[in-house]
């Protein structure tokens, strides 16, 4: 390596289920708000300000920290025209950039193929959790998805060594894809090659890892975690991803407690995951995304909140020009959309601006269009 | 009984069970294909488990099992149970109506809510959507008891339509409307469940489906076309009725045991990939007023269903299950149940607590770099224990007494034992190579276990078995 710049790297975190914008960033003196949030409501002297007129979550105040040092891009009000209120389809969009059809090419895979067009490094891109993200699915593009980093391996079980590396080389010729195969056969044997390459190198990320950072027990910290670990190895791994699971921000009841222990656990995760970066001085060439696939409805139900539109995202990292973009969207009656908020930013323009300003790639062809970008970078 | 209805009674057991060892097969299909269906549409002829013996062993599943305790116990029953498709449709209606642990107050209310679909889910559809509709499980999971007159929650309403009756749209067109989702929920207000408060030093209790009519919205509602003071029933009662729902029953049923099919959120606009066997079921819905038997029976019974074998990848659940059917373990709750059992969540399929309402996504969905070397994994480990009594019984079949083995005979009698399994020539020339390697291959000689069980893991670690 004679290059002394870092090639940028993506990290993206999923909140599934849909995060209630309105009480992640609470327009606390606007009375519209209490008009709306009878129940699910967070008092005013709880907030944590961010200016005069909307603040953090009280649970968030680690991500207030990061805010404060200026590292954190919030982008406010972003969707997409026509939304969807199903979790599947809104997520998908947000996977796809496709809100018209149904795609099954995934934004981020696209931009792993654009990355690593001669499929180098099986590590370009790795997901931690169970199951791949559609975002990351684009055919022919391997992403190695790991749900325990410690014992990551292919045929483990077999303990004679000898015999072992005689079912590994029968594995990898029958892994081989053919011609004539059909695209779910060539999707597994080149799926089973990528697992064998990728298990050899990320079985080494632990051992090299030490950090005085202590992450919490949920699994999103578990997984922030194995992202610094790996993004540490040096891998080359530029897109890293995870997911909240469970659908756990789908808050129709409970809300108040539920959405206050999520934040509490997720606002840890992050700000652990940037200290820990910061610790080894290797936080200068990743950029984190937050995003969920849509905001709440702006009335509560009584003791949650219903499907809505129009959310918040965060972008974090030493890159970051720090502050508030786009605008919050207006609880004004009138402004709804069908009760919910109005997005003022496309998600296509966030990621075009994270695609184009950070990871230098041609937005167009990965989010299907020309969307405005934003100057958080 | 020729090979061909040994490998058609395999595909049978895989699809409509979680497969079976050779012994079996040979059995059944001295029966016949057809008197074997029925045995298994008619799971009530069929001994019970023992709830009772079971617990002797797991003390801890009378009540407060947690989520790895459920998982645990249905593993069991699907890994013993002589009803199998009563399992398998049970895990078939789970798929579609998922509820997750994570919202369950009681913790065997998903326990409840799956004996449900074991009476119920092979009954009429209309019965089930009933049955669904009163589920405290899923009254909970989808907050239906948080929807008010006045204050509706449109969560259950939306899922019923979307997910569990109809789907968004069919032949590129939708199927209902965001008015039909606000109607039914409203037709559903006053649907809800007791409260399984805690009574310590009990515990809590199970909650149960109450209807409250002073909450119940009692003003004029249209829902699909048709007006008047709808309640829950009259929703579901129009539901099975449509068209949607008979092509959402055939699609999942046709997914689910006989080809993989494109996934759900597609169906709007993706035609099915076998139209006339969709077709064949749709009718069949409607001739037998929503018969989920009826419908199984035409459907085991078609062409359709005989040739598309090796057409599906297998989920997590069919692997291990099918697994340990195989190979013999756990025919008693002995420890260690708890971590086979979680080898299905680490395949990507964590029963119980599925990732979103819409279940898991299927077919090749299910396989990616970390679910495929969990399952490959699992798997060989398994079929390479010589002491299972499964793989015992296997190494003798293959061994045969007959002294010296060819390397065809050791790769077919695999594959024979393993439910029929044919390879692509490239696979099997490599299996055959590796089966040369080892010398001379005799069944009296020491080694001969260990061949046949590397043989068996190399076997279960292609892509040809990744499919049933």
């Amino acid at each position: 390596m004679t290059s002394t710049k870092k090639d940028p790297v993506l990290v993206v975190l999923q909140l599934a289920g849909g995060n209630d914008a309105v009480n992640t960033l609470i327009p606390y003196t606007n009375p519209l708000y209490f008009d709306n949030r009878p129940n699910v409501r967070i008092d005013e002297n709880q907030v944590i300000p961010i200016n005069g007129e909307i603040g953090f979550h009280p649970a968030m105040g680690p991500m207030k920290r990061i805010f404060d040092e200026g590292k954190m891009a919030i982008i406010q009000g972003v969707g997409y025209p026509t939304p969807s209120r199903s979790h599947f389809r809104s997520m998908d969009i947000w996977h796809t950039c496709e809100p018209e059809k149904v795609g099954d090419e995934g934004w981020l895979g696209r931009t792993v193929r654009e990355l690593d067009p001669h499929k180098e490094n099986v590590l370009t891109a790795v997901n931690f959790g169970r199951g791949l993200p559609r975002a990351l699915a684009a055919p022919g593009v391997p992403v190695a998805s790991v749900g325990n980093l410690e014992t990551y391996g292919v045929l483990t079980g077999i303990d004679d060594e000898d015999q072992r590396m005689k079912a590994l080389d029968v594995f990898s010729k029958v892994y081989t894809p053919m011609i004539g195969q059909g695209p779910v056969v060539d999707y597994l044997a080149q799926t089973g090659l990528d697992a064998l390459k990728g298990a050899d190198i990320l079985s080494t990320a632990p051992e090299m890892y030490t950090s005085s950072v202590e992450y919490g027990g949920d699994v999103v910290g578990q997984y922030m975690r194995n992202i610094v670990q790996t993004h540490l190895a040096d891998f080359g791994t530029r897109v890293l991803y995870t997911t909240a699971p469970y659908n756990s921000f789908d808050t129709h009841a409970g809300q108040i407690t539920n959405h206050t222990i999520l934040w509490t656990e997720t606002s840890r995760a992050i700000a652990d995951y940037y200290d820990d970066l910061q610790e080894h001085n290797a936080g200068s060439n990743v950029l984190l995304l937050v995003f969920t696939e849509f905001g709440r409805r702006v009335h509560d139900n009584g003791s949650g909140t219903d499907h809505g539109a129009g959310g918040h995202a965060f972008v974090i990292g030493d890159s970051v020009k720090g502050g508030l973009y786009g605008e919050y969207p207006s609880l004004d009656d009138s402004k709804l959309a069908e009760g919910d908020l109005q997005f003022n930013n496309d998600f296509r323009g966030l990621y075009s601006t994270i695609l184009e300003k950070w990871m230098g790639l041609d937005a167009k062809p990965i989010v299907n269009g020309t969307f405005e970008q934003m100057d958080f970078i | 009984m020729s090979d061909k209805d040994i490998s058609l009674m395999a595909h049978l057991m895989r699809r409509a069970g979680f497969g079976a060892p050779l012994e079996e097969l040979e059995a059944r299909a001295e029966k016949g294909y057809e008197a074997t269906v029925e045995e298994l549409l008619h799971p009530e002829e069929q001994p019970g488990l023992e709830r009772d013996i079971m617990l002797r062993y797991k003390t801890e599943w009378v009540s407060q099992a947690g989520l790895e305790g459920q998982q645990e116990e249905w593993t069991f029953r699907m890994i013993n149970t002589k009803r199998p498709l009563q399992e398998k449709i049970a895990l078939f209606w789970h798929g579609i109506f998922p509820t997750g642990h994570a919202k369950c107050e009681y913790p065997r209310q998903q326990e409840i809510e799956l004996e449900m679909f074991r009476t119920v889910g092979m009954g009429n559809f209309l019965d089930l959507l009933s049955g669904l509709a009163k589920d405290p499980a899923m009254v909970f999971y989808l907050d239906n008891c948080m929807s008010h007159k006045g204050a509706i929650n449109e969560n259950w309403g939306r899922e019923l339509l979307e997910l569990f009756s109809l789907g968004v749209g069919m032949d590129g067109n939708f199927n209902y409307s965001e008015d039909d989702v606000k109607e039914a929920a409203r037709a559903f207000t006053g649907w809800t469940v007791t409260n399984s408060v805690p009574r310590y030093p009990y515990g809590k209790y199970e909650a149960k489906f109450i209807y409250d009519p002073n909450d119940h919205d009692n003003e004029s509602k249209t829902f699909l076309g048709e007006t008047g003071n709808l309640n829950g029933e009259d929703i579901v009662n129009i539901i099975v009725k449509q068209p949607g729902a008979a092509r959402f029953i055939a699609r999942h049923m046709y997914n689910f045991f006989v080809a993989d099919e494109p996934q759900v959120p597609a169906w709007k606009d993706t035609p099915p990939i076998d139209p006339e066997a969709i077709k064949i079921l749709e009718d069949e819905y409607f001739r037998s007023n929503y018969s989920i038997t009826s419908m199984l029976r035409v459907l085991f019974n078609s062409d359709f269903f005989k040739d598309a074998r090796f057409t599906k990848i297998k989920s997590p659940a069919e692997t291990v299950i099918g697994t340990m059917r195989l190979v013999g373990d756990f025919t008693f709750p002995k420890p260690g149940l708890d971590a086979l059992t979680l080898n299905i969540r680490y395949m990507g399929q964590d029963l119980l607590n599925p990732p979103t309402v819409e279940g898991w996504h299927t077919g090749r969905e299910w396989i990616d770099s970390g679910t495929l070397v969990e399952r490959i994994n699992f798997a060989a480990d398994q079929v390479g224990n010589a002491n299972h009594p499964g793989i015992k019984a296997i190494i003798n079949r293959v061994g045969g007494g007959r002294g010296s083995l060819t390397p065809e005979q050791l790769v077919d009698g695999c594959l024979e034992n393993l439910g029929s399994y044919v390879m692509t020539p490239e696979t099997r020339k490599q299996l055959l190579e590796l089966a040369g390697n080892e010398g001379e291959i005799r069944s009296d000689s020491e080694e001969f276990p260990n061949q046949v069980s590397t043989m068996l893991q190399s076997i279960v670690a292609t892509t040809e078995y990744l499919f049933a």
